[in-house]
């Protein structure tokens, strides 16, 4: 009985808060739904025994993620609705109609030809004894899953480099590629 | 009681009213405390500075946070006409929600080493010192530090006002650097004692002082986590998010009434909070010598005065060192206590797989000498290039 309680109510507070990300006018609020709903997924961690993942989950998507998102937006001073209006390409909302309605279409068909088990395989622990969480997630990591492991860090390496290439100034000796503007 | 969340095994009503109890005490003891810690630095801070400080309600000044908690409630409820209306009531209820939620996994008493575990028998039912003891137990505090940037990033932004977008801007961007070597520092102690609740880390360290983690951690990730505490909790000397100078009172500017109280309890909470950690992590947390009967009294002692220890080095900083500049704030967090604590982390790591697997003790040491030989001169030559480009910055400039 409680944990279809919990079930409901952290599913309600995940769906409340991504129909909110893609309805509010302004962004700083769908950035806080966003949050919203990584905590209801975190319970959800919780209630299946993956308490580190939950733990995870707040620390990296809700502690690290969305306050960079915040932080670009309020940097960037897009956070005024009217600014959204200015920037949309030709036939995106078609486009964005179509995708969307296909990729519902596809889900609801796995869900009615696979049935039951939606992802298929059973979670990396089982039901395993919580202590063990941590130690079996290694495993799994350090094992079967290591070289999707290593690439995924040598991917967030490059985009670190990449993004302290394009973050650094040109250097003195070539010509600026733009104006320079009046600050230092 | 532990690793059940949600009770799955049933309820009952004993079970309910510990956990009442407990999460009333650890309130009410966050409440009291908060309020002494102000007129603790009050007190101290003007000691310190020739002054005498509150001394007017209450005997030596002892009700002077009580009364000014009192006018709070009264004052006015002020809202910019620019603020956003929802955010701008949410960001203190964040702040103070988080502290308090912080508090909650730190053990805060029971007799840990010889045949006990830490556990006291409250109505029959044997049970920890602490409002809970989940398996990620510090991985929850990092999870509510995380949090509590919303509170101080939402407020600035909130205010509609340059000032406080300004402060909040700072603190987050402060917070977020930080957050790496705090988070690795409690890696360190993670992985000495093997696991990550906060439970666990102080069994681990029973059994006399050499057990503490501040010794066999050797004192480096000590002295890491008590810097990046000191920025995380935006105290002096790494307050310029509240830098009245520049900023006039950075994010929390244009609040005022309860809410301000909100965010000031907040901030004092999270400083005892943060000391607690401190001494759960390093300092064996409740650990201490029984010295007559009632062995469930003493932890508790020894553990205040642990704390108060800690909130009296917090005062001490506050007092005698001046505000880092903001660059001075970020070369010191990423160009110096992340690598330091990088290495470290690796070097423990590589003593207790060595221990493990009882590796030629001649060939680990030497293979992590040479590492960190290649890694400091690597660094140090990364450094040195950026120090170039920014003073070739400056003279253009």
């Amino acid at each position: 009985m409680v944990d279809a309680l919990v079930f409901f109510i952290a599913a309600g507070v995940c769906l409340t808060g991504a129909l909110g990300v893609i309805l509010a006018r302004n962004p700083v609020h769908s950035a806080l739904m966003l949050v919203m709903t990584l905590f209801g997924i975190a319970v959800q961690f919780v209630a299946q025994e993956a308490h580190f993942l939950a733990a995870v989950q707040v620390i990296v998507y809700a502690g690290a993620i969305v306050v960079l998102f915040l932080f670009v937006i309020m940097l960037l001073g897009v956070d005024r609705a009217q600014d959204l209006e200015l920037s949309i390409l030709p036939g995106q909302r078609w486009a964005a109609l179509v995708f969307g309605a296909g990729s519902l279409m596809v889900l609801g068909a796995l869900l009615v030809v696979v049935g039951e088990p939606v992802t298929g395989a059973k979670s990396v622990g089982g039901s395993a004894s919580t202590a063990e969480n941590v130690r079996l997630l290694a495993r799994s990591l350090f094992s079967d899953h290591v070289y999707a492991f290593e690439l995924t860090s040598l991917l967030l390496v490059i985009a670190v480099i990449g993004a302290v290439v394009l973050a650094r100034k040109p250097s003195q000796s070539e010509p600026p590629l733009v104006e320079e503007r009046g600050e230092n | 009681m532990t690793g059940d969340p949600l009770y799955l095994d049933g309820v009952d009503l004993t079970d309910l009213g510990i956990m009442l109890i407990k999460v009333l005490v650890a309130f009410t003891f966050l409440l009291v405390a908060t309020m002494f810690m102000v007129w603790f630095e009050r007190k101290l801070i003007s000691d310190m500075q020739n002054r005498i400080g509150p001394n007017v309600a209450g005997p030596w000044g002892l009700l002077q946070t009580f009364a000014d908690g009192v006018k709070f409630f009264f004052k006015e409820d002020l809202r910019p006409e620019n603020a956003d209306p929802l955010v701008f009531r949410l960001a203190p209820y964040i702040s103070a929600v988080t502290a308090f939620l912080s508090f909650a996994v730190v053990p805060i008493g029971g007799s840990f080493g010889g045949g006990d575990s830490g556990t006291v028998t409250i109505f029959g039912r044997e049970t920890f010192l602490q409002v809970a003891d989940p398996p990620v137990g510090i991985l929850l505090l990092l999870a509510m530090s995380s949090i509590a940037v919303y509170g101080v990033m939402l407020a600035g932004w909130a205010s509609g006002s340059k000032y406080p977008l300004i402060g909040s801007v700072r603190a987050s961007a402060q917070a977020i650097s930080y957050e790496a070597a705090l988070g690795m520092a409690t890696v360190v102690v993670v992985v000495l004692a093997g696991t990550l609740s906060t439970h666990g880390i102080v069994a681990a360290q029973s059994g006399g002082i050499t057990r503490w983690f501040l010794i066999s951690s050797g004192i480096v990730p000590f002295l890491v986590f008590l810097i990046a505490a000191t920025a995380e909790l935006n105290r002096p000397p790494f307050d310029l998010v509240e830098a009245e100078q520049e900023l006039v009172g950075g994010f929390h500017t244009e609040y005022s009434s309860i809410r301000f109280a909100l965010f000031f309890l907040a901030e004092f909470m999270n400083v005892i909070t943060m000391s607690a950690i401190m001494v759960t992590l390093f300092f064996g947390g409740p650990a201490g010598p029984i010295l007559f009967g009632m062995t469930w009294f003493w932890p508790t002692v020894w553990f205040l005065l642990k704390v108060l220890a800690f909130l009296f080095v917090f005062v001490w900083f506050r007092a005698t060192l001046p505000r880092l500049r903001y660059d001075q704030l970020m070369h010191l967090g990423w160009k110096l206590l992340i690598p330091l604590i990088l290495f470290w982390l690796m070097f423990i790591s590589l003593k207790e797989l060595r221990a493990a697997y009882d590796w030629n003790w001649l060939v680990t040491y030497g293979a992590a000498i040479v590492a960190l030989a290649v890694g400091t001169a690597l660094l140090l030559a990364a450094l040195r290039a950026g120090d170039r480009v920014y003073q070739e910055e400056l003279e253009d400039a």
